[in-house]
């Protein structure tokens, strides 16, 4: 095995960038204050740590109001959605415009998912600065996927009456609920996966940041 | 950052008035769905809940109204009734299906010369609650004075004589034990609102 010369492989574009980092995050202030919004009336037998979810001191908020900061966590929500929405919206037509999607999330199909997903089993797939791998198209492609499916299961629960019968469409308020529990749950899931690769390919990390990083096409 | 989230909860304001539809009708439910025993919702317990008493309750009026004149229980269980079987949605997220019947805000705006071309809509409780809301919502056809509850008079707990029910709003916007219904042009306050939630609170 022997790399390549070192060159500068340009991966981001600046309106990739910019828009990672606003959904990335739009996304962490919706986890941390969906969580506080759903310990105020759960749907499973279950409650998140407060100390993980968002919208300010528990305790402030109960003095204040006797209210464990659902308040200033919903604010926090219908501030973040509208963060969120705008990102994504920028970032699904930019790489629809720029070809991005077209040449880097493209073409992705069960057979290369397959030989590269097994190959990631083994630790024998390598990352390439500026090549995205199956695995990773079909995890882009799904995270893309389940946000579209949050800001409409969002909708849905945000305006039932304004937007019904939109909430049939998930079976129900109740369904509308349950899908955006789910959806955040996969979302969360992308990310402990993202970011346990990148911690393990940290130029890929300044090369979101920066747009370029050093690293050559090792063989 | 306190700041920034108010000015995001005054644009979520001004996006809710546009996407009310004054038009667009809750979605109802067989009566088989309403809940008979429904839930019990505030910041005190419901032994703590206000007694109005029959005989001496008044509803005052104030604000831009034609006529003032207060009313008695008596008089209102006269104004002409509707039902409804609604789902009421809580801005903490349970929802609960129930039956309330009463007279539409508009009949009773229409008997006391109310100013519908006002913006807003004040309610004063007798548990020190209140609440607001816009003209275009209190003037919704589901908009009600609602004096049952599953057809029996509205249980004190609920808010006897009468709570506001409307089925496009979040629950903390259905003010119970109403005392005085004002009519203005100046924004009021809400209860909730005043702890942090956003104002319009449309569903």
């Amino acid at each position: 095995m022997s790399a390549t010369t070192e060159t500068e492989v340009l991966e981001h574009r600046w309106p990739v960038r910019l828009t990672h980092w606003l959904m990335a995050a739009a996304i962490l202030i919706m986890i941390g204050s969906g969580w506080r919004i759903y310990n105020a009336s759960p749907i499973l037998p279950f409650r998140f740590p407060e100390a993980v979810t968002l919208g300010g001191d528990v305790n402030v908020a109960l003095t204040w109001h006797n209210d464990p900061g659902v308040a200033s966590a919903i604010a926090w929500h219908f501030a973040g959605m509208w963060v969120l929405l705008v990102a994504y919206l920028l970032f699904v037509a930019w790489g629809a415009l720029s070809g991005h999607f077209r040449r880097d999330f493209l073409p992705v199909g069960p057979t290369s998912f397959r030989r590269d997903f097994l190959a990631a089993a083994r630790f024998q797939l390598r990352h390439k600065l500026g090549e995205y791998n199956a695995v990773q198209k079909v995890f882009y492609w799904g995270v893309l996927v389940l946000v579209l499916l949050m800001i409409v299961s969002g909708i849905a629960i945000w305006k039932p009456v304004q937007t019904y019968p939109l909430v049939d469409l998930f079976g129900g308020f109740q369904g509308a609920r349950i899908v955006h529990f789910l959806g955040m749950a996969g979302i969360c899931g992308f990310l402990l996966v993202h970011v346990a690769l990148v911690v393990l390919v940290p130029k890929t990390f300044v090369a979101m940041v920066l747009g370029r990083a050093t690293g050559g096409h090792p063989s | 950052m306190q700041s920034i989230l108010a000015r995001f909860s005054a644009w979520n304001d001004r996006v809710q008035e546009m996407l009310f539809n004054p038009n667009k009708l809750a979605p109802t439910f067989p009566e088989s769905a309403a809940v008979k025993d429904f839930r019990y919702n505030a910041w005190y317990d419901a032994k703590s809940a206000p007694a109005l008493d029959a005989a001496s309750y008044r509803l005052s009026l104030s604000g831009l109204i034609g006529n003032k004149q207060p009313w008695t229980v008596e008089q209102l269980h006269a104004l002409p009734q509707v039902s409804q079987v609604t789902r009421h949605v809580c801005v903490e997220g349970w929802s609960m299906i129930g039956k309330w019947t009463g007279t539409p805000l508009r009949t009773f705006f229409e008997r006391i010369g109310a100013d519908t071309t006002a913006r807003y809509v004040g309610f004063e409780c007798a548990d020190g609650y209140y609440e607001s809301m816009d003209m275009a919502t209190a003037l919704h056809p589901q908009t009600i004075m609602a004096f049952k509850l599953s057809d029996e008079t509205l249980p004190r707990k609920y808010g006897y004589p009468f709570k506001i029910r409307v089925p496009t709003k979040l629950g903390f916007k259905n003010p119970k034990f109403v005392t005085t219904i004002y009519v203005t042009n100046l924004r009021p306050h809400g209860f909730w609102t005043d702890r942090g939630y956003n104002w319009f609170s449309g569903i």
